[in-house]
């Protein structure tokens, strides 16, 4: 556990000290606010739509912002050499994976926070519940976190950053087309790829609308774990190489 | 103690290394020396525990390093060819780090903090940013990552590469103190720049070890010392160059005497001689009254052991 708290706490810091990151923040806020303002709330509509709305674009920033904050994390210390420093030390690969997770959504989940004021302002001029706009922004960390361990396991396979963030991005949209490909099967593979989506079945049919189903929680956690330890697995063959 | 026993790497098909046996006594300073390829920093990097050997065993402090690797990495601090840094940490911050991250307490990490600093002359900069540091400044901070955590080993592939002239001198020094507490391992392919620094030499070639030993044990196993250089001065008299090379030429082994240069206010002989008679040299300078400034074997003779190693493994290939 204390190794997982020092890789955390620096790379909290990195995030922190580095440009990147908030410009990441700002592209988010700003990217939020304008749709917001440009697409959430224009027209005759009633508050949970909107608030269905807001989510619906969130989630798109977020599934950018995602890729953005985790697809340097292992592939820019191969690149600058600094990995040598983890992998000389008496630290398990699952603790450098679990710290820098857990600190990429930490940063995430301080961006999302900053957004929390337009789901207010919907809650005051319309009938929605606390506990819509809370299931909504469980989903939108899960499907964050989603991402981020997605992106943490492109970047623990090359170090090339640009690299990792392009094949990143590839897993994500094919994750999120799953259900669009789905849709020319039929069966059982339908119905598989279908359960296997990552947006369109388990955060806008659930989370989004402010439903919270056990079966989309599990999802989430699923794909967390697994990309997670996909990476551990990886880290682990090429520590010793 | 460090002991390897036919140590053998291969990437792919190819073999980098081995196989290779040696023993590093404790407190011992020893010199990796060969040529680029030799297969030096792939045995440092399995000594560092960050690469597996193809086959063999190797013990770090009764260790085995396969069985036990995050015990081993406990009691080795590593500065590999690029140092580990991270450029948007600063120099004390980061090296809070890399002693927390190798199991020190903050504790421990404040209380050690001074001293490496110290040891390694970088404590002015403990508040800047290691990305905004000049490449001999972060050389150092390097070295002490590799030492925050006070390890028993320390391996150090090619510490001054890159270094300018006046940072080679610093870090000489540096790592002369370092000795005093550590096992140091040092991995370099300029052989006049590792001598000055280690006990003990191994030299490499195409991943075999090619000799082991002092810089004299290394030269007289290859072949005996044939050139020393000997440095006198003449307190009186007139024509001092003939009168030394009058003495010189009177010791038995001397088989030449060359032209003399001026050198730290003596004249300075490069002698060649046909056993080593380094002592018959240095007994007769003082014999006949005059000063002895240096003696020793050449440098050019110890470059020239190094050429025979590795080309009779290029030609033993």
């Amino acid at each position: 556990m204390a190794a997982t708290s020092i890789i955390y706490r620096r790379e909290i810091g990195a995030y922190l000290r580095s440009p990147f990151a908030w410009v990441i923040a700002a592209l988010v806020l700003l990217v939020n606010g304008v749709v917001f303002r440009g697409y959430v709330l224009p027209g005759q509509h009633l508050s949970a739509l909107v608030l269905e709305r807001f989510f619906w674009a969130s989630s798109g920033v977020v599934m950018f912002a995602g890729v953005l904050l985790s697809f340097r994390l292992i592939s820019e210390e191969r690149a600058s050499g600094s990995m040598v420093l983890l992998n000389t030390s008496p630290v398990r690969d699952s603790q450098i994976v679990v710290g820098k997770f857990f600190a990429a959504l930490t940063f995430l989940a301080i961006l999302l926070a900053l957004t929390i004021y337009m789901p207010l302002l919907i809650k005051v001029r319309g009938k929605i519940t606390s506990g819509q706009i809370l299931v909504g922004y469980v989903g939108l960390l899960l499907l964050g976190s989603a991402i981020l361990s997605i992106g943490i396991f492109a970047s623990s396979l090359v170090k090339n950053q640009l690299l990792a963030a392009i094949i990143a991005t590839v897993i994500v949209v094919l994750l999120v087309f799953l259900f669009q490909f789905a849709k020319t099967l039929d069966g059982t593979a339908k119905s598989v790829l279908q359960d296997l989506d990552l947006w369109w079945i388990h955060f806008q049919n659930g989370f989004m609308r402010g439903v919270l189903n056990l079966k989309d929680l599990i999802y989430y956690v699923a794909v967390i774990y697994f990309f997670l330890l996909l990476s551990v697995k990886t880290l682990e063959a090429k520590r010793w190489q | 103690m460090i002991r390897a026993k036919n140590l053998t790497k291969f990437y792919g098909g190819k073999r980098a290394l081995g196989p290779i046996s040696f023993e590093i006594e404790d407190g011992e300073t020893v010199g990796f020396l060969g040529l680029n390829g030799a297969g030096k920093t792939t045995a440092l990097r399995i000594l560092a525990c960050d690469l597996r050997p193809s086959a063999g065993t190797i013990q770090v402090g009764g260790m085995d390093v396969l069985a036990e690797p995050h015990e081993v990495r406990k009691k080795i601090g590593f500065l590999p060819e690029l140092p580990p840094l991270y450029m948007d940490m600063s120099v004390g911050d980061y090296l809070g780090f890399a002693g927390e991250i190798r199991g020190m307490s903050k504790t421990d990490v404040k209380r050690r903090m001074g001293d490496v600093l110290d040891i390694t002359d970088l404590r002015e900069v403990q508040d800047d940013p290691i990305g905004t540091l000049s490449h001999g400044f972060k050389q150092r901070v390097g070295v002490a990552q590799a030492i925050i955590h006070d390890p028993k080993f320390l391996i150090l592939d090619e510490p001054t590469r890159g270094l300018d002239p006046v940072q080679i001198v610093g870090m000489r020094k540096l790592i002369q103190n370092l000795k005093e507490k550590h096992t140091v391992l040092i991995s370099s392919h300029i052989l006049t720049e590792i001598s000055r620094t280690c006990d003990r030499l191994l030299v490499l070639g195409r991943g075999r070890v090619l000799g082991v030993g002092t810089e004299t044990e290394l030269a007289v196993t290859e072949s005996e010392i044939r050139s020393v250089t000997v440095t006198v001065r003449v307190p009186g008299g007139d024509d001092p160059k003939a009168q030394i090379r009058k003495v010189l030429d009177g010791v038995d082994g001397v088989s030449d005497v060359g032209d003399p240069i001026e050198q730290g206010g003596g004249l300075s002989f490069v002698i060649k001689t046909t056993k080593d008679c380094r002592a018959d040299v240095s007994r007769a300078v003082v014999t006949a009254k005059l000063d002895l400034i240096k003696l020793d074997y050449s440098r050019g003779e110890l470059e020239s052991t190094f050429l025979r190693l590795v080309e009779g493994s290029d030609g033993g290939n």
